[in-house]
């Protein structure tokens, strides 16, 4: 017994290098599997308020290119008023419905939320936005992030009580559906951590019909994101020789840089969707099994 | 100002540079990332235990790193180093105690080129091992080799820049205090 207690005060240091060494790397491995970070509550309301602050000072140097851009949505809006349409037949009117969750069959499937960008990085291979809006506010897992003229930004991963972290697009473990404007096909957005002005579309076949210059947008069977919002346009068609599929290189429609204010949108619907998938896997693998 | 105090200073400014000026800036080129909140630990007093410096490294890693959302992965880099310093100060630092009466590591206190292979060796460690880390995860060997180096580089021309613009005040260790 006296031995066990001399050697450990002989080793203290070591022992507790090595101790705190795991502790480091268990932090580190079982974040990047599940991106559940330990004790991220608290630290994400610490780092949330520091960076909140700081914010308030960048947010300045960013405020042109930000009044731009709203400035380009209100236009899009206001063109698409009915008082701008007339119609040339006299007898029919032009209404628009003011009701448009009604019985007939229109209901809502996404909610926005406007939220605030505190702290973003690009220089990472997995770079994180911090968004000044949690689970206090409604933000859950998987909501898609786009920016405030509705380009495709991210997906949130973690969510404290007042903020959340999203997953940009210049993230290494992203991965997005995505299809072509023109031709509708669908693909997967990656990132490969080189250029952050450029992402990477896969899985198109090479008998579509691709340019450059041709839009990106995010898929209809996205769970994540609303149909026909803007990723990038392709800047390069390039084939992978492994697969026979193109490999696009997507120059994004967002700079990175200067996020500043963002909106989260929820799929009310994605816990039945998920649900029916799960349930349908099921049914397919019991169906498999032999003697049934 | 008291040592304590005046450390918990020095932490909170080279986090503060750390996340709002280095890793916002827009980078020469992806493998060049430059870092100088562990000048921190290099410049913690000798007086801290070994204990203690491995506590303070590991919470020094940890504050960055929930900044940067990259859990752990400071934490263990400067775990290392903060178990490797004592033993490379033993090396390079006179043996007779009696003339040695700095409080802290700096350039004056251990001359020169000691105190260059001080810093390099922690840095190459500190860099070494984040960046085997990240290529762990993700990456080939060539840019973690390219990583390791380039890095370093600016790390080192970093803290050098930092050490001949601010000089430390000279600090000795007296009987009375």
């Amino acid at each position: 017994m006296r031995n066990i207690f001399l050697f450990i005060r002989r080793y203290a240091a070591f022992i507790t290098f090595f101790f705190l060494q795991v502790l480091s790397l268990w932090f580190l491995f079982s974040y990047n599997r599940f991106h559940r970070a330990k004790f991220l509550g608290i630290a994400n309301e610490l780092t949330g308020r520091v960076n909140t602050q700081f914010n308030k000072v960048e947010d300045f140097f960013y405020l042109r290119e930000e009044n731009r851009r709203l400035n380009r949505v209100n236009d899009s809006l206001m063109n698409l008023q009915p008082v701008n349409f007339l119609s040339r037949d006299t007898t029919s009117q032009l209404s628009h419905d003011s009701l448009p969750y009604d019985t007939v069959g229109h209901y809502r499937r996404f909610v926005m939320r406007p939220g605030t960008v505190v702290y973003n990085t690009v220089n990472a291979q997995k770079n994180y936005i911090q968004i000044n809006r949690g689970s206090n506010q409604g933000i859950r897992d998987k909501m898609g992030v786009v920016s405030s003229d509705g380009k495709v930004v991210g997906v949130v991963v973690n969510v404290s009580p007042n903020f959340a972290e999203a997953m940009s697009l210049l993230h290494i473990q992203n991965t997005i559906s995505a299809s072509l404007k023109k031709s509708g096909e669908f693909g997967t957005i990656e990132w490969d951590g080189k250029n952050p002005g450029y992402v990477i579309l896969k899985k198109i076949p090479k008998s579509v019909d691709v340019k450059v210059g041709d839009s990106v947008i995010t898929s209809t069977v996205s769970f994540t994101f609303p149909p026909g919002f803007l990723v990038g346009t392709i800047a390069e068609v390039k084939s992978d020789q492994s697969s026979g599929m193109y490999l696009l290189r997507v120059k994004t429609a967002i700079n990175f840089n200067n996020i500043q204010q963002v909106h989260i949108i929820e799929n009310l619907e994605r816990d039945e969707q998920m649900k029916l998938m799960d349930e349908t896997r099921k049914k397919i693998e019991e169906a498999k099994k032999p003697g049934q | 100002m008291s040592d304590v105090l005046r450390n918990i200073v020095r932490l909170a400014a080279f986090i503060l540079i750390q996340v709002y000026v280095l890793n916002k800036v827009p980078h020469l080129h992806r493998f060049i990332t430059p870092y100088i909140y562990f000048l921190f630990i290099i410049w913690l007093p000798f007086s801290v235990t070994r204990i203690g410096l491995l506590f303070v490294g590991f919470f020094t890693g940890l504050i960055l790193d929930y900044f940067m959302m990259t859990p752990g992965l400071h934490a263990a880099a400067c775990v290392l180093i903060a178990f490797v310093r004592p033993f490379i100060i033993g090396i390079l630092t006179p043996k007779d105690s009696s003339e040695f009466n700095y409080r802290e590591p700096s350039p004056r206190a251990m001359q020169w080129t000691p105190y260059a292979v001080y810093v390099l060796v922690l840095t190459l460690l500190h860099h070494g091992y984040m960046l085997f880390l990240e290529f762990l995860d993700a990456g080939t060997f060539l840019d973690f080799i390219i990583r390791v180096i380039t890095t370093t580089g600016i790390s080192l021309l970093l803290i050098f820049t930092v050490e001949l613009v601010f000089p430390r005040q000279l600090k000795f260790r007296t009987n009375t205090a």
